[in-house]
């Protein structure tokens, strides 16, 4: 069992009680809620006739449904605007924040809360949504929940968890040039597979973990998930400091101070011990690319789709419907494969320095002939800042579409979608069946320089080759 | 599609609407001893939340009419043939699965579909995190088996469909009239199902002074002190 680590020491800080058959009643120190599994969770609680534990500790805002052209009101889809005037009603109700269109601080989910510096070192963050492991590269408990969760949440700030176990995954040396955050995690996957990260919570660390800015840590802990892992996290450290200093809702005046002091006081300990301990050399990552059905079907841009005789036996099965759905057949390489659509956005990939990579390779090229290719902010904070340094001006002259923030394709509640069997160079997660809004669709998970690389060469490249 | 599949797939259509305004039991209440029926079983690691409700079925404030989307793009690609779709199936109450279902997205909209389906317990090698313990929020065990269990169980049901079977949560077996196959349910999951407090927030708020006690204790809630 996990000791002295980080995940340890929150954990029994905001633990309430023990209960029946080893759960843990625990504290929730931020509530993140939307549109899409927040309702039923009010129309429950209004059913117990009970009120919100914590509106102080609970923030809300729109992301799943928000069509990314017209933002305008009524949306031109009457279940969306139906979900979006529900969400504002129950927030008004029980004194929520929420985050609105327009406010200028609406975006996904788990780009809003960190830039807005509600996500913090040393806190419990549970939200209706399974990337909310994003949070933990600020060094926070954070993982997502059901609806039934959120009522709970609502209902009494608590709620039933079982302790994870802990596996630190520790890089050595450093991403190389043309290799991202997104690479490492999708390599990460695909070593250990989309199974293997079931009961624990992931520490990223070592040197090349320590190099990444706040924004490539959040890409690699929202990604956790797709391992398996309910949590994903990263000890705080002066780059995490850095990061919050001076945002709204970040510790101001003494209390940044003591702040700093308590937030390295959580930071696991050089004599904790973890319940296992993998090593990955970073500098022999090379981008890295899904050819399959699940994130952890990827392979090096530089290696070829796998062989079924060569994959586990537990593994062929899927890769068996994985080359069927994608149509590609094993052996070959990923280099050269056409696409038809490029989407740059996600909580995954939706920040600014994600834009500004792929922007850097936009610039001044075109996109090719037949592909759509489009771009959207994480939120809207991240549109102005894009748009006062000129990447939606780039981006637009080289024949992306800029849109407005919110989850898009990503998962395709909203009118992004692929269409028939389109193929899609995608900065978001999923590359499950159907995940991009058509029963057909195909989806290459990438880091966002790839999928700008992909927009402009008209098929999968190696991005590596665009820099020189 | 020629007119006889047409007409299939209407058959099928309409069996569903009458097995949802008829035939779906009780949503679960209280302690969970047992739970009877028929088996469906359903092939295939990893399969994820995505493909046992479809993101678009997400546009709704209430589950309610989820459980006839349960599996909706797989089952329109597999022409009526989708165990959701067969007929043997229709009344079937216990899932068996493989490894890891449930994988990613944490909607609970999946378990709910599969619960307004019919789906009243599922039993599979392995399941994902965030799904099983939406499951168990809303009353629906998941027992794990090993893979050899599951092979002799899934041959059971091939050789006899509407063979009956109880899950029995107390004693970790599912039983059918002459057989019987070790599971395991978790024991906080067992201890759950069994008192009836897995519908949670009950008994959350029983020590509401205590969580008082700890929102007032947390540095970052007060000013880091």
């Amino acid at each position: 069992m996990s000791s002295e680590t980080l995940y340890d020491k929150i954990w029994d800080l905001h633990r309430v009680r023990e209960l029946t058959g080893g759960s843990t009643q625990l504290f929730v120190g931020l509530h993140l809620i939307h549109e899409v599994t927040s309702p039923q969770a009010f129309s429950a609680l209004e059913e117990k006739g009970l009120s919100v534990h914590s509106p102080d500790r609970t923030i809300a805002t729109v992301d799943h449904i928000v069509p990314t052209t017209n933002q305008a009101r009524p949306f031109a889809d009457p279940l969306a605007e139906q979900m979006l005037q529900t969400l504002e009603s129950n927030c008004k109700k029980s004194g929520i924040e929420l985050f609105n269109l327009g406010s200028g601080y609406q975006g996904i989910v788990h780009v809003i809360a960190p830039e807005a510096g509600l996500t913090q070192p040393g806190m419990t963050v549970a939200c209706g949504d399974s990337h909310t492991s994003t949070h933990g590269a600020f060094g926070a408990i954070a993982f997502g929940i059901g609806t039934s969760q959120v009522r709970d949440i609502l209902a009494s700030q608590t709620l039933t968890m079982k302790k994870l176990k802990v596996r630190r995954i520790f890089f050595d040396g450093e991403l190389q040039k043309g290799v991202f955050a997104k690479d490492l995690i999708l390599h990460v996957i695909q070593k250990l597979g989309v199974k293997d990260g079931v009961g624990f919570a992931y520490e990223f660390a070592g040197p090349a973990i320590k190099k990444l800015s706040m924004e490539e840590r959040m890409t690699i802990c929202n990604m956790a998930i797709e391992g398996g892992a309910r949590c994903g996290y990263i000890n705080p450290d002066q780059v995490t400091f850095d990061y919050l200093k001076g945002r709204r809702y970040s510790p101001k005046g003494a209390n940044w101070d003591l702040a700093i002091k308590w937030w390295e006081s959580l930071c696991s300990n050089e004599s904790a011990i973890y319940d296992d301990e993998i090593k990955f050399n970073a500098s022999e990552i090379a981008p890295t690319v899904t050819w399959g059905i699940t994130p952890g079907q990827s392979i090096a841009i530089n290696s070829t789709i796998p062989n079924p005789a060569s994959l586990d036996p537990g593994e062929q099965q899927i890769a068996l419907e994985a080359y069927q759905y994608m149509d590609l057949s094993p052996d070959r390489s990923i280099e050269g494969l056409p696409i038809d659509v490029c989407f740059i956005g996600s909580c995954t990939n939706g920040r600014l320095s994600d834009l500004q990579i792929a922007a850097k390779i936009a610039k001044g090229k075109k996109v090719a002939q037949g592909v759509k290719a489009f771009v959207v902010p994480g939120s809207e904070k991240v549109a102005q800042e894009a748009e006062a340094e000129g990447l939606d001006e780039i981006f637009r002259n080289a024949g992306f579409e800029w849109r407005k923030p919110g989850c898009s394709m990503c998962l395709a509640m909203n009118p992004d979608k692929l269409e028939n069997d389109q193929i899609s160079a995608s900065s978001s997660n999923r590359n499950f069946k159907g995940r991009q809004g058509s029963s057909k669709g195909r989806t290459l998970l990438m880091s966002p320089a790839m999928v700008a690389a992909a927009a402009i060469s008209g098929c999968v490249i190696d991005v590596r080759k665009l820099f020189c | 599609m020629c007119d006889r599949c047409q007409k299939t797939l209407l058959l099928k259509a309409l069996l569903t609407n009458l097995k949802l305004m008829n035939k779906v039991p009780l949503f679960p209440t209280g302690p969970i001893h047992k739970v009877e029926g028929t088996c469906i079983y359903l092939t295939g690691n990893d399969i994820d939340t995505d493909r046992i409700i479809p993101a678009r079925f997400l546009k709704c404030i209430s589950f309610d009419d989820l459980g006839k989307s349960v599996f909706a793009d797989d089952r329109i690609e597999q022409k009526g043939l989708h165990p959701f779709d067969q007929i043997k199936n229709q009344k079937s109450s216990i899932l068996l699965v493989d490894k890891n279902f449930g994988c990613g997205s944490s909607r609970e909209h999946a378990p709910q579909a599969l619960m307004r389906w019919g789906i009243r317990a599922i039993i599979g090698q392995s399941f994902a995190e965030i799904f099983y313990g939406n499951c168990l929020s809303i009353g629906i065990p998941c027992a794990s088996i090993s893979e050899s269990c599951i092979k002799s169980l899934t041959k059971a049901i091939e050789f006899k469909p509407e063979l009956l079977f109880t899950l029995d949560i107390d004693l970790e077996q599912i039983i059918c009239e002459h057989q019987s196959w070790p599971l395991k349910i978790e024991l906080g999951m067992r201890e759950m199902l069994l008192s009836g407090k897995w519908d949670a927030t009950t008994n959350l708020l029983q020590e509401k002074e205590q969580i008082n006690r700890i929102k007032n204790s947390i540095p970052y809630i007060n000013d880091f002190n």
